[in-house]
């Protein structure tokens, strides 16, 4: 099997943003010059969230991936706040080839087999945001790891495959923008008790990780957030200055951030490939 | 205006799943193309796509209940350039064993299958595949590829799928590319006469991808045009 670099854009109104924990967001720029950027640099497909949701303003997201749609030829999963099989149905006519669903799913497990029946099993991938307990449970949150559910995250997973999901993302919500590496346990554990791909999100801080979280962790995709934003940012630094929603103090100083290294997607794959696990990478 | 533009491209429409991916790769290429389920307009296309995703039975439950099936018949008879992705390949088939045994619309003699839960060496298989697998040419019939719309794609190009079925030819002849996921090897591809049909999404396969599109236009341009 051919691992899956995914670059995954948490966006907020109209600016591409990044976070530790789900929280404390930093604007790093537009994201539709990094997922051109990424598609141009071997991004084997782009992931959407939007962190914020609001219900009030739509129109962001959708200029955001009408104009991603048009010029990107990779699959493009849209997430953040979709609530119904009309929300889908939107998102996918904007140009989304795939949807991710956390809350609506947890709130309705029925959404699943209704979305998977009406778009196709490979249409619907189910985000499941882990925490950690002090008894060893994982246990799943929802609106970025901010809502208690009480639900166990091994027993959610078989769920949401049961019911027709075709791919789920497992996010750990104590590793999120940390740099300290994918949870291993969680995603071994989830990817074990599976028979649809799993695709590993947050914490990676340098290429070891990738390597670490598709080898013990059986992940059979990963996403990448931070280390390639801040690649990217250090690359391009005269985008302006940012205004409106988000915290801009970052992107406007030009300082970087300590704990991940940053990186290009080609420099991922070509580790993981040197390490001798498969992916897209054309050696040239 | 774009020459091109004057090819008007039937996206045949029977309300299963997301078309607008293969709509804007048409777009992309300058083909004029329509997303739609009016017979009329179909038969009057210089070319047709059948796209879809989802459940094999569904799909042609719907063929059906739109009155689809002759339409596409009728079209693939007229010798217009036809194009299959994902499961508009696998719907072309004689039957498919998704649900006990479906019948498909017979334009290429075979079966759909599914994957199996392991492979040959005992390990789990993930299923659908999703993700991004070399193409390459059935060496009984090398110079299919030449002839067909991947003649400007390199042998063992990564192109991207998402599927857990897959179809078996009955015909050698048939087959224009094959694919190995984990161990298993299978057709990818097929060409016959004015169908060529993919089991990946060339729609989805970045630049390599777009290319397929842009060397289908020039087949719709030579047919048009002979």
């Amino acid at each position: 099997m051919n691992h899956r670099v995914i670059a995954r854009l948490d966006i907020k109104g109209p600016n591409l943003v990044k976070g530790i924990h789900l929280e404390g967001l930093r604007v790093m720029g537009k994201p539709e010059e990094f997922a051109s950027y990424y598609n141009e640099a071997g991004a084997d497909e782009l992931l959407y969230m939007d962190v914020v949701a609001s219900l009030y303003d739509r129109n962001s997201l959708k200029d955001i991936i009408t104009r991603t749609a048009k010029e990107i030829f990779i699959p493009l999963t849209v997430g953040g706040g979709l609530r119904s099989i009309e929300d889908i149905t939107e998102v996918l006519r904007y140009g989304a080839d795939k949807v991710s669903l956390n809350t609506a799913a947890i709130k309705n497990p029925e959404i699943i087999r209704q979305a998977s029946e009406a778009f196709g099993s490979s249409t619907i991938v189910i985000a499941i945001e882990a925490i950690k307990q002090n008894d060893g449970k994982y246990l799943c949150y929802t609106d970025n790891g901010r809502e208690y559910t009480g639900i166990d995250a091994f027993e959610w997973a078989e769920k949401a495959q049961d019911l027709g999901a075709g791919e789920l993302i497992v996010t750990s919500v104590d590793k999120e923008g940390t740099g300290e590496g994918f949870d291993i346990e969680l995603t071994r554990k989830i990817s074990d008790a599976v028979r649809i791909p799993v695709i590993a999100h947050g914490g990676p801080g340098k290429l070891e990780h990738f390597e670490e979280i598709i080898r013990e962790g059986n992940a059979d995709a990963v996403t990448v957030a931070s280390m390639i934003h801040y690649d990217y940012v250090s690359k391009n630094k005269s985008q302006g200055e940012f205004k409106g929603e988000g915290n801009v103090t970052f992107i406007n100083s030009g300082k970087e951030f300590g704990k991940i290294n940053k990186a290009e997607i080609m420099d991922i794959k070509k580790y993981l490939s040197e390490k001798g696990i498969d992916c897209r990478y054309i050696n040239e | 205006m774009n020459e091109e533009k004057k090819y008007q491209v039937a996206i045949i429409d029977y309300e299963m799943g997301n078309m607008f991916s293969v709509d804007h790769a048409c777009k992309y290429v300058g083909l004029n193309s329509i997303i739609t389920e009016d017979k009329d307009v179909i038969m009057n296309s210089d070319a047709a796509i059948l796209p879809g995703v989802g459940a094999f039975g569904n799909c042609m439950a719907n063929l059906n209940k739109l009155d689809l099936v002759s339409p596409i018949k009728d079209f693939v008879a007229s010798g217009k350039p036809f194009l299959g992705i994902c499961l508009g390949l696998q719907l072309l088939f004689t039957e498919s064993e998704e649900f006990g045994l479906s019948r498909g619309l017979d334009l290429i003699q075979g079966k759909v299958v599914r994957f199996p839960s392991e492979n040959t060496v005992g390990k789990k298989l993930k299923v659908p595949q999703v993700g991004w697998n070399h193409i390459y040419e059935n060496k009984q019939n090398e110079n299919h590829w030449g002839n067909s719309i991947l003649k400007d794609t390199t042998s063992k190009e990564f192109m991207y799928f998402v599927h857990s079925y897959y179809v078996k030819p009955d015909n050698d002849n048939d087959i224009l590319t094959l694919t190995n996921y984990e161990g298993i090897e299978y057709c990818s591809g097929v060409k016959k006469n004015n169908i060529t049909a993919f089991q990946f999404h060339p729609e989805k396969s970045g630049h390599e991808g777009i290319k397929i599109y842009k060397n289908w236009v020039t087949e719709i341009k030579n047919f048009k045009e002979n």
